[in-house]
């Protein structure tokens, strides 16, 4: 059976979504803050945790985004096969959502129209948008603003075969140690492991998305979440990046099939404010 | 320890600093990152007057975003210092005194920050709202075409930060780590 979406309905959800991202966080990561305050041995560090909580708070009863990079907009469509859009361009009406959004949600215009003559769009369009094509009649949209100090920090790296489970490590801790305090710990790490170049980076931006807490079905991939989160913490980075036991909240790791040559590591790394927001229509 | 300051930022201020002290700052800060930057280094280049007052002035790096009706400006944390190394000594030499951001600088700030007696602050990445809080007005200085880009000159009260860059080159993010990342 063949379903109709119309995509104004596409438009007014993301106009919400764009919104709802910028001044709520999911309540996955409100928890992992919340126990990063407890963890937390530093005494700077705690204070910094603490501000951090009240600046959750300020911005939802304030209505002021949690922070002021409200990000270029980045949708994941899971689109089903008997879905039919009507109504216009899907395309045109996401990034109308967008530009409704920005405007009236008083969120930061971020985007430039061209990366070198960098004139800005001044509605934050267009956005970045990862469409896949998924059995069933339901379009599941995941609306993740991305702010740059942490997206600048992301690193890519095509290992060898023979560098193994050991390369990925040292790949992920150099990339948060080089991103030290610039992007704007306690992170969430996004880590794609396998594909090609760039299936590894959307792999890893998708593992953004997936909530604080919730661990790979893979057993080898869920152990390696669990270690590479203690060995993050145990850099000592810290929140702020000024010292302390809380480096990271949690490091998600998504994987796929590759090529006999290649191990491609991507490590997509997000702030505190990991925003993403999911709907299902 | 928690120390009191008040803009312009005089020598008399930055000697009496330390990285890792805790600082609240009261007073006049001028706004201005990326492109505000570049456009106000090219305007020296080009032997045309600066568009702020840079003597003992403290920069911070940041682009709000807007404000809602009867509030003078919208979120308002630091963005990424290092983007600006390019352009900082150049204007440290002139005789800013602070910056205010977040993250790692080069070697060329730090020698610029020791060289002028300056201070290099971190204010909380990513706490926007709460230090929107602590502004208490805003006006556009320059470069208004530059949105979320212009120079703006804020006033502040009792503004959050902590010294990580030191007069002396001290630097907190280094101290912090401790050698921890070493031999990865």
């Amino acid at each position: 059976m063949i379903r109709s979406v119309n995509t104004n309905a596409i438009t007014e959800h993301i106009k919400e979504m764009c919104f709802e991202a910028n001044h709520y966080l999911s309540k996955d990561m409100d928890l992992a803050l919340k126990n990063a305050v407890c963890v937390e041995e530093s005494e700077l560090g705690k204070k910094i945790l603490n501000q951090l909580q009240d600046n959750l708070r300020i911005a939802e009863e304030e209505k002021i985004p949690i922070c002021q990079d409200t990000g270029i907009a980045v949708v994941f469509m899971e689109i089903g096969q008997d879905v039919h859009f009507e109504g216009g361009n899907l395309e045109d009406a996401i990034n109308e959502g967008v530009r409704k959004g920005y405007a009236e949600g008083y969120l930061r215009k971020s985007v430039v129209k061209d990366p070198i003559l960098r004139e800005n769009t001044k509605d934050n369009t267009p956005a970045i948008i990862h469409y896949s094509i998924v059995p069933g009649d339901k379009v599941k949209i995941t609306f993740a603003p991305k702010g740059f100090g942490s997206e600048n920090m992301s690193r890519i790296f095509m290992l060898k075969p023979a560098d193994g489970i050991e390369g990925v490590k040292r790949a992920v801790l150099t990339a948060i140690s080089d991103a030290g305090p610039n992007a704007c710990p306690p992170m969430v790490v996004g880590v794609g492991i396998g594909g090609d170049f760039e299936k590894a980076a959307i792999l890893a931006k998708e593992a953004l998305t997936r909530d604080v807490g919730e661990h790979s079905l893979i057993p080898y991939v869920c152990e390696l979440e669990k270690e590479l989160l203690d060995k993050v913490n145990a850099l000592g980075i810290g929140p702020g990046g000024l010292g302390g036991a809380v480096t990271a909240l949690a490091v998600n790791i998504n994987t796929y099939p590759t090529h006999i040559a290649g191990l491609p590591v991507a490590v997509n790394i997000c702030c505190h404010v990991n925003r993403h927001v999911l709907r299902v229509i | 320890m928690d120390k009191y300051i008040n803009t312009p930022i005089t020598d008399e201020i930055t000697m009496n600093l330390q990285s890792g002290d805790y600082v609240y700052i009261t007073g006049t800060l001028y706004v201005a990152r990326d492109a505000a930057h570049k456009r106000m280094i090219e305007s020296l280049e080009h032997g045309e007057q600066l568009p702020i007052d840079i003597k003992n002035a403290a920069i911070y790096y940041m682009g709000p975003s807007p404000a809602r009706e009867g509030r003078p400006i919208g979120s308002a944390g630091p963005t990424t210092a290092s983007r600006m190394d390019k352009y900082a000594p150049v204007l440290l030499d002139l005789g800013q005194k602070a910056m205010i951001g977040k993250g790692k600088r080069s070697k060329e700030v730090i020698d610029a920050v020791i060289r002028n007696k300056a201070v290099y602050f971190a204010a909380i990445g990513g706490a926007g709202a709460l230090l929107s809080k602590c502004i208490v007005k805003s006006e556009l200085v320059c470069y208004e075409d530059l949105g979320a880009e212009a120079v703006l000159k804020i006033e502040v009260k009792d503004f959050p930060v902590i010294v990580v860059i030191d007069k002396d080159g001290n630097n907190l993010y280094e101290m912090a780590m401790d050698g921890k990342c070493k031999g990865i």
